[in-house]
């Protein structure tokens, strides 16, 4: 058995330790262990985006860190999003706007643009086109239905409506 | 991936001198080791032990090796005094992986192609004496400058491009003490050993890297790629042009996806000082900077498009609005 030390860390406002096997990504210890199979396992490589969630505020691919790691780390994942009765506003917009087919991104669809919202009120910089520039700020997540336009409809609607 | 034991280290000193691979941000490594391309045996978390501040340093900034590419990007004297760099490390990756990806680990991400990440090829960078199957092979990314017999990779980074055209300098602690490598230093080319790909020795930490005062001039990053983001550049220049009386002043010039290292090459900058720009100017700089570069066939196109994508770069910097004509 391979050593590591144990770690302890945050999940949707609960705390777990994990001391396992080093080798297990956060993304198959959110699903494996914890059961919140919300997180989707896309690629396993960084580039899909279906296994975003957000860690002390900044949206990370699950699959690329290890859970040995998140020691003393906040973790959100869609399951701290919303529910099925209390919808962020992004959820409900994805819906208003069709902003899927069959649903498998989306979980890291809506944990990106969650962080994403942040990034922008933090005035992080982008090149993307200035008219164009969610294209860009989404571009670690793909959609194989091809939702995207629907997406950036979806993610626009939110950024331009007044705060509650 | 490979079994392994995770340690991590509480400050600098348990990571100078260790025998263990580091890991950061991990978005290279992690990846590399799921296909067991990298199999180590001691992984040493370093991201708990600070080095992740942007400092004043003289004139200049000193950015720690632990501060994440957004980070970098985001921060506003970055911005401010070296927009090409951020424009660079936002060209790169995606948004998840900037957040995690750090300074001294995009440094440190590994030279390499399709074939260094096929265990069923033979790659001499994985496995030194193998051979190399990229040689002959599908090339379109592969390098056109610099390049050896036993290896024709390119490092895919862009932050290191634009660090190199700022003539950054990467601070590193080892068991013998600090020492600085300017970033135009820190890669290797192949030669007769593409298993290294930059200059850090066993037990060696990247602590920081800094940047010499901005400086004037016009900073730009063009990179050309397959896809509108999230590619790897096929050409890519880092461009400081500045100029006075209708003269180039100042020509710090460097080049990402044409091979083994970001491309530096002093001589192009310096037959472009105290020129007036023209089309024959910058056709005579981009001769001089694809002087011996060769092609391995699916990736011939780069000598052209480099040669434009620099005429383009030089004709917007210093102004003009003619399209720039090979």
């Amino acid at each position: 058995m391979f050593r590591a030390p144990p770690a302890r860390f945050v999940v949707n406002g609960a705390e777990f330790d994990y001391a396992g096997d080093p080798r297990r990504t956060l993304l198959d210890f959110l699903r494996y262990d914890l059961a919140l199979c919300g997180t989707k396992k896309g690629c396993d490589h960084g580039q899909c985006g279906a296994c975003t969630v957000i860690v002390d505020g900044k949206r990370v691919n699950s699959c690329l860190t290890l859970a040995v790691m998140q020691d003393g780390c906040e973790i959100t994942t869609i399951e701290g999003i919303g529910t099925p009765h209390h919808l962020s506003a992004l959820q409900r917009a994805f819906i208003k706007h069709d902003g899927f087919q069959c649903g498998y991104c989306t979980p890291g669809q809506i944990c990106s643009a969650t962080a994403l919202l942040q990034e922008l009120r933090n005035g992080w910089p982008s090149i993307g086109e200035p008219d164009d520039d969610l294209r860009e700020r989404m571009s670690g997540n793909l959609c194989r239905c091809g939702a995207y336009s629907n997406i950036i409809m979806a993610i626009r609607e939110v950024i331009e409506e007044p705060a509650a | 991936m490979k079994g392994f034991d995770y340690a991590r280290a509480s400050d600098l000193s348990d990571a100078i001198g260790s025998t263990a691979r580091l890991i950061a941000g991990g978005t290279n490594l992690l990846d590399l080791m799921k296909l067991e391309v990298e199999t180590p045996e001691v992984l040493l978390d370093i991201n708990r032990i600070g080095l992740d501040q942007i400092a004043t340093h003289g004139e200049g900034l000193r950015i720690g090796a632990l501060v994440t590419n957004a980070d970098c990007a985001a921060d506003l004297r970055i911005r401010q005094g070296y927009p090409l760099l951020s424009r660079a490390i936002l060209a790169g990756a995606s948004p998840q992986l900037r957040n995690r990806a750090t300074t001294g680990g995009n440094l440190c991400q590994r030279t390499r192609c399709g074939y260094f990440t096929d265990l069923a090829s033979r790659c001499n960078k994985r496995q030194p004496g193998s051979g190399c199957d990229a040689i002959g092979g599908v090339t379109r990314n592969h390098a056109i400058l610099g390049a050896s017999v036993n290896c024709i990779a390119t490092y895919p980074g862009d932050m290191a491009v634009a660090l190199a055209a700022l003539d950054g300098v990467v601070q590193i602690a080892g068991p013998d003490g600090m020492r600085n490598v300017p970033v135009r230093q820190f890669h290797r080319l192949p030669e007769d050993d593409p298993s290294r790909d930059n200059v850090l020795a066993a037990g060696e930490v990247i602590t920081s890297v800094t940047l010499p005062a901005p400086g004037r001039g016009r900073q730009i990053y063009r990179k050309v790629r397959d896809r509108a983001s999230y590619a790897f550049a096929l050409v890519s220049v880092a461009a400081i042009i500045d100029m006075v009386d209708g003269r180039i002043a100042r020509a710090d010039l460097a080049f990402g996806g044409v091979a083994h290292k970001p491309w530096h090459d002093p001589l192009v900058g310096q037959v472009l000082l105290g020129e007036r720009p023209s089309p024959a100017l910058f056709r005579h700089a981009a001769e001089l900077l694809l002087e011996g570069a060769q092609g391995h066939g699916g990736n011939d196109f780069k000598i052209p498009l480099l040669h434009r994508t620099l005429g383009a770069v030089l004709t917007e910097a210093t102004g003009g609005s003619d399209v720039f004509q090979l």
